[in-house]
């Protein structure tokens, strides 16, 4: 039997609210509100209960518009790269600051995503980032966080 | 009023005001021209540049980019046929077949009369209702409130779930637990943290919209590159033709415009309907009131057919503002998006903030008109000039879109937990999209999930633990009534689509 997407998303929705609800009567209130007419867990209760009704009638009721998607017309490669590059970013920016992990991911993404024209592309990142914290911190007045840059004593 | 007026006039007509007014207007095009990228995106992007700014300023920046993102969503409908957002499909009907025509200049210039007239009427329009409804909503109570949000999230669910009401219904679930997560408003007690103190807090508004709208577009673009009914349609744009509008043209117009405008507004003031439907119902209203020889040329090039949806998706962008201005409740998800920039300047919308912060509820609204001014002097002639972006390559602007994304909420925590939740969200959002689980549902659950716990709290207090609470006012009975007979349309239509 071939279960649909969509079925199978909502199956998956589904098991998140069966677990939602189980997190929900196991949220720890206080004693004298145990018995309170609302309390903490109420409302995640209610939702938990709206989620479990609402999936089960996607899975039950029969899908009369079926979202088509041809998976040979999608990028996964391109997606993946974009994402890893992304999570890379994420992990290295408290640590090398922000301006050389912007520029770095900034750099590889328009590689990763086929450009090759490299002045374009350099100038796209380190130029283009260190302009923008100029207007944020120099001009604009929001602080930004950069350990290296302070560390070099380019910020104060 | 006159004195609110004055008071909108002077904070708006700022130096720096008028700067941010012809920025958002200026940004809100180049954004809202970028197919897939509508104006929820652009005013996402502008939530971290206004943290600098004080509230007025930066809701006046984001209120120009709503505008410019609209008038964006015009110029690709016109020249590409791809219209930027949904409210604008309605105008390549009309307007792509007059640019095949080689009168693409003078489209654009259609589209920018009929926008700026749409905006203008119902900015009046806002202006006299805005400050009545206020007075009315102050004998709102918890009950009526509460009502009114399960309302707003029902007609949301069934006005964009294109067929697929239960879909939108789990998003509208979905956006709530995610509103639950932290800290207990009362008895700060934590839920669903999972002893994570970065989640103490809840999650973040910004987070939410970056990812489910800027972040998840920019990845949904890149993954569906390959589509062949997707790929970039090239037109020339160096050969847009002549902006002016000759006198017959002209006549055309203004016998559309105030019919539409009307309509238009009166839609937008309904919570979930908004821009889209306005345009479809002033598109088909106008079929139905011109005579045949002209009938005839609708979906050809008709001046009728491409004034009518611009007027009324305008009109409606003011006149979503009202719920949002009044109730401090968003009728559609880009009002959504505005709601959680003003509570993170503090401001709480409502009846009260036409007493207690007159300047910031008279600013936006003169900040709109002033919106609108712009962009026929400024954006107009530099349409040519403008319609070049769309010729930018998605290379280099997907990472930018990420590159802005990751920026806003690294701004607001400095860690990196924000920036891997974000990533994860947005994975997430990208295939929910794909199989068409709409993402504004999800956003304007989770900006009213506080309010709506809050409400009904208050009103089960109140009721002792009882339901009566749904019944006993007259005001609460008829906004459930309204819910009720919304699901039962969508229940009878899809049995409708079965047999």
């Amino acid at each position: 039997m071939r279960i649909s997407p969509t079925k199978f998303i909502s199956l998956l929705f589904l098991v998140l609210s069966v677990f939602y609800l189980y997190t929900a009567y196991n949220i720890q209130v206080f004693a004298f509100d145990e018995n309170a007419p609302f309390n903490a867990r109420t409302f995640p209760i209610y939702l938990g209960w709206a989620g479990i009704i609402l999936s089960s009638l996607k899975i039950i009721l029969p899908e009369k518009i079926t979202t088509e998607v041809n998976h040979k017309h999608l990028d996964y490669k391109s997606i993946i790269y974009l994402i890893i590059i992304s999570l890379i970013y994420a992990a290295v920016i408290l640590k090398i600051g922000y301006f050389i992990s912007t520029s770095l991911f900034l750099f590889a993404s328009y590689y990763f995503l086929g450009e090759r024209r490299w002045g374009l592309m350099f100038i796209l990142s380190f130029p283009f980032v260190a302009a923008f914290m100029y207007l944020l911190h120099g001009l604009l007045n929001i602080y930004l966080r950069d350990p290296f840059l302070k560390y070099i004593g380019v910020m104060g | 009023m006159i004195e609110g007026i004055l008071i909108g006039l002077s904070t708006a007509l700022s130096l720096t005001n008028i700067l941010m007014v012809m920025v958002g207007c200026f940004a809100g095009t180049i954004i809202g021209m970028l197919p897939g990228l509508g104006p929820m995106t652009a005013i996402a992007l502008m939530i971290p540049i206004t943290y600098g700014f004080d509230p007025s300023t930066g809701l006046i920046l984001m209120a120009g980019v709503y505008y410019g993102a609209v008038f964006g969503g015009s110029t690709s409908s016109i020249l590409l046929n791809a219209p930027g957002i949904p409210g604008t499909v309605a105008t390549a009907f009309d307007g792509y077949p007059m640019a095949q025509q080689g009168k693409a200049g003078k489209a654009l210039a259609i589209a920018a009369y009929s926008s700026f007239a749409g905006g203008t009427i119902s900015a009046i329009f806002l202006l006299v209702a805005a400050p009545s409804l206020s007075k009315v909503s102050l004998a709102f109570r918890s009950p009526d409130y509460f009502a009114l949000m399960i309302l707003g999230l029902t007609a949301i669910s069934a006005f964009s779930s294109k067929g697929q009401f239960l879909k939108a219904m789990m998003m509208v679930v979905l956006g709530l637990m995610l509103a639950t997560v932290g800290q207990d408003s009362l008895s700060d007690i934590t839920r669903f943290t999972f002893n994570n103190m970065n989640l103490t807090d809840g999650i973040s508004f910004v987070l939410i919209v970056m990812a489910t709208f800027a972040m998840s577009e920019a990845l949904t673009i890149i993954f569906r590159g390959k589509d062949p009914n997707r790929a970039a349609k090239q037109i020339s744009l160096t050969e847009l033709g002549s902006i002016k509008v000759n006198k017959e043209e002209t006549i055309k117009m203004a016998k559309t415009i105030p019919r539409s405008s009307i309509l238009g507004f009166l839609i937008g003031v309904l919570p979930g309907a908004g821009a889209t439907i306005a345009s479809f119902l002033a598109y088909g209203m106008e079929r139905n009131y011109v005579n045949e020889e002209e009938k005839q040329k609708f979906g050809k090039g008709s001046v009728h057919g491409l004034s009518a949806p611009e007027t009324a998706n305008n009109a409606a962008c003011s006149g979503s503002f009202v719920p949002l201005l009044t109730l401090g409740i968003p009728g559609s998800g880009t009002t959504a998006v505005m709601l959680g920039a003003l509570l993170g300047f503090g401001i709480q919308p409502g009846p009260r903030l036409y007493q207690t912060n007159p300047e910031i509820f008279w600013s936006v609204i003169m900040s709109m008109y002033i919106g609108m001014v712009v962009l026929l002097i400024l954006n107009l002639p530099l349409i040519p000039y403008i319609a070049r972006i769309l010729a930018v390559p998605r290379n280099y602007l997907i990472p930018l879109i990420l590159f802005f994304s990751v920026t806003g909420i690294y701004l607001m925590s400095f860690n990196n937990f924000d920036i891997f939740l974000m990533i994860g969200i947005a994975v997430v959002a990208t295939f929910l999209r794909l199989y068409d689980f709409p993402m504004p549902p999800l956003i304007l659950a989770f900006v009213l999930g506080g309010l709506m716990e809050e409400t009904l709290r208050r009103s089960l207090l109140i009721s002792d633990g009882s339901p009566n609470f749904l019944w006993d006012r007259p005001i609460t009975l008829i906004i459930l009534l309204i819910t009720i007979t919304i699901v039962g349309w969508q229940i009878f239509s899809s049995f409708r689509k079965k047999s």
